[in-house]
């Protein structure tokens, strides 16, 4: 608290940035993690809360009659200008946001202050929902090939590797510590994915420091086990997911790849994935596009085109996809080992590995699967949360949207195969929000050992019991357990279709629901589904009923030949789409309007629109005085979570889609 | 047209009148060529009988789902009518509404205007010499005519070809009167012209033009810029080849799908008819809507601004009819402009891929309203096919003086009739659709609007996965109708079982 200069400031205006101008007056606050703004106007009160974990950049512009504006970009791509009346509170608020913004040590993280009133057993076993251990057995191991290794036992050989790591069976402790010791930053080849179907595998490591010429047995080995621990096939890939130039520069630091001649049976491949700080420039690029074409009144189609061509972003993440399947191909189709390193094997690496493993096993396209994916290929591995995501005030070069890009590969595949995935887009967008806002402990830190040096577990919560949790928000209604879409590995097309990719509005434009369809094909099939169980629960009541007063009336007057037959509708099953029976966070749309004048009316109510007709869907329904039919009251649901939610509705205007159009 | 036709609900029941110094009464509403008739269908109760022809004004009010309609009669009575449902009182007002159209059969021969139909809607105010005179006036003789009424507002969109005022600023009185005729007292109104003012300058020369202001003091000119002809053909070439062409990384297929402008030719059409949807139903003002020959452009505007604002024209009927009505009645040449499409290499000057352009914003509001279409995006694509080639009569001739010429209604099949059979209409019925009774206001943003794949891309990949999520989604629909049914049936059932249990246990 003690770097809040002010703690509110009155009269202040929000400005909604694609509506011409337009500006909410309201007060603000400065707590001790969040920046709120409260609408003065009596009616809504509405408030837009932010996370000091979430604001990435404060610009205070140059002061106009009506005030001095502040400028602040966040991490989840929401972009608020505040105009404050006072140059001094305005200064005020941009050093104390300043500091706030950049915490220098780990307790000032709002996982350390954030209570969402658990006991101390539901904390626990919120951080159990996830089990790596649980995770390899399910792949089938240990086996004949594969065993626990315990070499990196209290970290001993790889600070930034987990303690619980499989390698080959044939590989011994002397020769992983050899090969460790010939890799970057000593991260040796481990298992990342076991294919049981074909004993194939995915495992990873960091560049070998073979410079020109430099060798080392242990480590020629270490690739040779791997190669053996898959009888099917007589050779092993070797996939640099950097290009070529990049791995080549690398050997004059005494780094760099594989030589075919000195590892026996091996496949060397490049895949060019450019670095971390290629990324970071290409989003900047992308999203000044994006929130430029906010800022103008007419942008135009060319503009928007060009800058998303000449951001590079689609062909970044198109690289990304690649690497992934062709390492998915080459485990799935030629029953071929892959390891796959980049530089230190902490970023590329884990990109394509969770891809790859994304396309191979439906496991990880299960909500549940997915949080164990990023567990493991991510969190365990020792990906840098807390330099590439800024979460501590630190070194801006190490700053890149390395999981992002990871979780837009995602969504670019439930493009594609719009019934293999369990989960749905919102899933993917909350992710995100969460690995920037550091409310769960989850992806604090760079490495295991540094989580359990602070002991994150007992002192914060797991985001995965939280989604969990909330799990029905996170539901695609068009996912079936027994879809062949759902089934086996998903099959992208060889020819390179480029057109595949597309710009995800729902993520980099999440906060202008006036750039999104209008109506939810996912909310309303999900309410749909909804009504379906419970019409599949009164049916069976229905029938119950009916099957007891037939008795009471065949036992009263045996003779009576009139008979409904209530066994023609007992065949249904009520149990088969369980999983979709709790409502949709409607209210969170109906909210994001909440003042509607009569004649601003029409376009709002569409988004409201799938409610009132389910409504009046089946007359029958509303006629009848049974209120059972449930539907009356999904709009007064009220959103799950808390503010544990992301708020894409903060900041919204009210009226945005008026009068773009008059332009002339 | 006889006052009948005008009648679209003759029936409604539940109304309640007001009269003076009278207990309310409820009945029902009947609505005949002659009068309005008010029944309690009870022996005793008092009937009205209140002849059209005895209105002098009527008022409209809303609460809610309810509809007040006042009636001051020219014997000075006011009564005042409840009719339960906006729809219905909507309906009941435009009926008795004293109507400012009349229907024309000025052009029966077709030989004042030949790409428009025999019988088009007019201002009352204006005869038909008038009209002769002002299609004089207009590129192609085309006369400014009805295309759309906002039963909401009573406001209108008007369309028609440039008016031809040539270089030294030739003016027709006759003209400015009908377009004046279309303005409430004391209104303003906005003309759109879809052409950029350059251009609009540089037709003067060739004999065409624009409105001045001065001589239509009340109208406001807006210009907007709608390509035409060869620039949207040659837009599509790029387009089509762009999508081809399987070799290219993926920069260059975005450079390529921006070189090609396909989005910005949809981006400026879907902008301009919001724009005109935005005048009407935000402004409350009158539109008229042209380019050059007003068959284009103008079209796009027109049918597009329907789509936002009238959700009849967002079922498949009221699509067929919007198609027929603001395309071939209006006379969209298509067999000029359908004649070749993406791959033929011989330049005529004629071709262009208006109509797909304009099925293509249809496809993106569509997308962006996925619940409010009765129609899928099957049926966008299939209009798409006949427009090109087709073994139906619907498309062919360049508007319906050719039609009639060539006898099309004895010699060919209406493709209508082909579409409108249950069997072909459950191909090109959304599953999603829930009626919306609201203006639908498309973001027209760059990021908001797509390629449509389903169109261009539709040979180029498989589209497997998304058949599949399609066919999804309809069972998850279909098994929820079936439920419902099934549970109504039950209720029924019981409730039946349930009385006569009741008869029984009774004695």
């Amino acid at each position: 608290m003690e770097h809040i200069r002010t703690p509110k400031v009155e009269n202040v205006r929000l400005v909604d940035r694609i509506s011409s101008k337009k500006a909410a007056l309201g007060t603000l606050y400065l707590t001790a993690t969040h920046v709120i703004f409260v609408e003065t106007a009596p009616d809504t009160r509405k408030e837009t809360w932010i996370l000091h974990s979430q604001i990435a950049t404060i610009e205070k512009q140059a002061t106009t009659a009506t005030g001095c504006p502040l400028l602040i970009r966040c991490k989840n791509f929401q972009l608020l200008q505040l105009i404050i009346p006072q140059e001094r509170d305005c200064h005020d608020v941009y050093i104390s946001l300043i500091r706030l913004a950049r915490p220098v040590k780990y307790e000032e993280l709002y996982c350390f202050s954030f209570n969402p009133k658990l006991d101390r057993e539901e904390r626990e076993q919120g951080w159990m929902l996830v089990n790596l251990s649980e995770e390899y057995k399910r792949m089938g191991l240990p086996n004949d090939y594969w065993q626990l290794s315990d070499v990196n036992r209290e970290y001993r050989v790889c600070d930034s590797y987990p303690t619980e790591l499989y390698v080959p069976k044939s590989a011994t402790a002397h020769i992983i510590v050899g090969s460790s010791k010939f890799r970057s930053r000593r991260r040796f080849p481990a298992l990342s994915y076991y294919c049981k179907d074909n004993h194939a595998s995915i495992c990873r490591s960091s560049q070998p420091l073979s410079g020109f010429s430099a060798r080392c047995l242990e480590d020629e080995q270490m690739l040779q086990a791997i190669r053996k621990a898959n009888p099917g096939s007589d050779f092993l890939y070797v996939v640099d997911t950097r290009p070529k130039l990049n791995a080549m520069a690398n050997r004059a630091a005494g780094k760099g790849y594989e030589n075919e001649d000195n590892y026996s049976n091996i496949k060397f491949q490049f895949i060019g994935i450019e670095n971390i700080h290629v990324m970071r420039n290409s989003l900047q690029k992308m999203l000044e596009v994006y929130l430029a074409v906010c800022e103008l009144k007419s942008p135009s189609m060319s503009d928007f085109l060009w800058g998303l061509e000449n951001s590079g972003w689609l062909r970044h993440i198109k690289a990304i996809m690649d690497a992934g399947i062709f390492i998915a191909k080459a485990v799935s189709e030629e029953g071929a080992s892959v390891l796959v390193h980049c530089s230190d094997g902490w970023d590329r690496t884990a990109q394509v590995c969770s891809v790859a493993s994304l396309l191979l096993e439906p496991h990880y396209r299960t909500l549940k699967g997915f949080m164990v994916l990023i567990e493991k290929d991510w969190i365990s591995f020792g990906h840098k949360f807390t330099h590439r995501y800024g979460n501590l005030d630190g070194d801006p070069r190490e700053i890149s949207p390395v999981i992002d890009q990871f979780l837009e590969c995602v969504w670019q595949l439930m493009e594609q195969f719009p019934c293999a995935f369990e989960f749905n887009e919102r899933f993917l967008i909350h992710i995100q929000h969460h690995i920037y806002s550091c409310q769960f402990g989850n992806f604090l830190c760079n490495s295991q050992k540094e989580r359990q040096e602070l002991k994150i577990q007992e002192r914060t919560y797991s985001l995965w019991a939280h989604l969990w949790k909330n799990r029905v928000d996170y539901l695609n209604p068009l996912f079936r357990a027994d879809h062949s879409q759902t089934r086996g590995v998903l099959h992208l097309p060889t020819a390179p279709c480029n057109f595949m990719y597309k710009f995800w509005n729902g993520m980099y434009n999440r906060f202008e629901k006036g750039l999104q369809p209008r109506q939810s094909v996912t909310d309303y099939l999900v309410a749909v589904k909804e009504e379906t169980q419970q019409l599949e629960e009164e049916l069976e009541a229905l029938e119950e009923r009916l099957e007891k007063i037939q008795k009471v009336q065949l036992n009263r007057t045996k003779v009576r030949s009139k008979q409904s037959e209530p066994s023609k509708h007992s065949g249904f099953s009520t149990s088969d789409n369980s999983s979709a029976n709790t409502p949709q966070d409607y209210s969170g749309n109906v909210k994001s309007f909440p003042s509607r004048s009569p004649s601003q009316g029409d376009e709002d109510s569409a988004l409201i629109l799938t409610q009132d007709n389910l409504k009046s869907s089946d007359p029958d329904l509303s006629a009848n005085s049974d209120q059972e039919s449930g539907v009356e009251d999904l709009s007064c649901r009220s959103p799950s979570g808390g503010e544990c939610v992301p708020s894409e509705d903060s900041g919204k205007d009210r009226d945005s889609d008026e009068a773009v159009f008059l332009t002339a | 047209m006889e006052f009948a036709e005008l009648i679209k609900t003759p029936r409604v029941d539940n109304v309640v009148l007001h009269r003076p110094f009278y207990p309310p009464v409820e009945g029902t509403l009947c609505l005949t060529g002659h009068h309005l008739i008010l029944s309690s269908r009870q022996d005793n109760t008092e009937e009205l009988w209140l002849l059209h022809s005895n209105i002098d004004a009527i008022d409209k009010r809303f609460v809610g789902p309810l509809g007040t309609i006042i009636i001051k009669c020219k014997d000075f009575r006011i009564i005042q009518l409840d009719i339960p449902g906006m729809e219905e009182c909507l309906n009941i007002a435009s009926s008795i509404e004293i109507s400012e159209w009349r229907l024309s059969y000025v052009n029966k021969e077709f030989a004042v205007c030949p790409s428009y139909p025999p019988a088009v809607i007019v201002p009352k105010a204006v005869d038909d010499e008038a009209l002769r005179k002002v299609a004089t006036f207009r590129h192609g003789g085309r006369f400014p005519v009805l295309s759309y009424y906002h039963k909401k507002n009573g406001m209108v969109i008007m369309r028609s070809g440039q008016p031809l005022t040539g270089t030294n600023g030739r003016r027709c009185k006759e003209d400015e009167k009908l377009i004046n005729a279309t303005l409430r007292a004391g209104k303003r109104g906005y003309i759109i012209d879809t052409r950029p003012l350059n251009v609009a300058q540089q037709a003067r020369a060739k004999g065409g033009g624009f409105e001045q202001e001065a001589h239509y003091p009340q109208w406001r000119r807006i210009h907007k810029s709608i390509e035409r002809y060869h620039i949207l053909q040659e837009s599509l070439i790029k387009l089509v080849e762009s999508c081809n062409d399987q070799t290219q990384n993926m920069d260059r297929w975005l450079s390529k799908l921006e070189a090609s402008n396909w989005l910005t030719h949809i981006k400026e059409i879907l902008t301009t008819a919001c724009l005109a949807a935005q005048c009407l139903d935000r402004e409350g003002a009158s539109i008229l809507v042209h380019g050059t020959e007003g068959t284009d452009s103008t079209l796009q505007v027109t049918s597009l601004a329907q789509i936002i604002l009238e959700p009849r024209s967002r079922t498949i009927r009221g699509f067929e009819a919007l198609i027929e009505r603001e395309w071939l009645q209006a006379g969209h040449p298509f067999q000029q402009r359908c004649a070749q499409s993406a791959y033929c290499n011989s330049k005529q000057k004629w071709e262009a891929p208006v109509f797909l352009l304009f099925l293509d914003c249809v496809w993106q509001i569509l997308r962006q309203f996925p619940c409010s279409f009765e129609f899928n995006e099957n049926f966008l694509i299939m209009l798409f096919e006949h427009a090109y080639a087709s073994q139906f009569g619907t498309f062919l001739g360049n508007n319906e003086s050719e039609r009639c010429k060539l006898k099309l209604q004895q010699k060919t099949m209406s493709l209508w009739s082909w579409v409108n059979r249950p069997s072909e209409l459950s191909k090109f019925t959304n599953p999603l659709f829930e009626a919306n009774n609201l203006v639908i206001w498309p973001s027209v943003a760059p990021q908001s609007l797509q390629l449509w794949e389903g169109i261009f891309l539709r040979w180029n990949r498989s589209s497997k996965y998304l058949d599949e999520a399609y066919e999804e989604m309809v069972n998850i629909i279909e098994y929820n109708k079936e439920l419902q049914a099934k549970v109504n049936l039950l209720r029924r059932q019981l409730a039946e079982l349930e009385t006569e249990d009741g008869v029984q246990e009774s004695p």
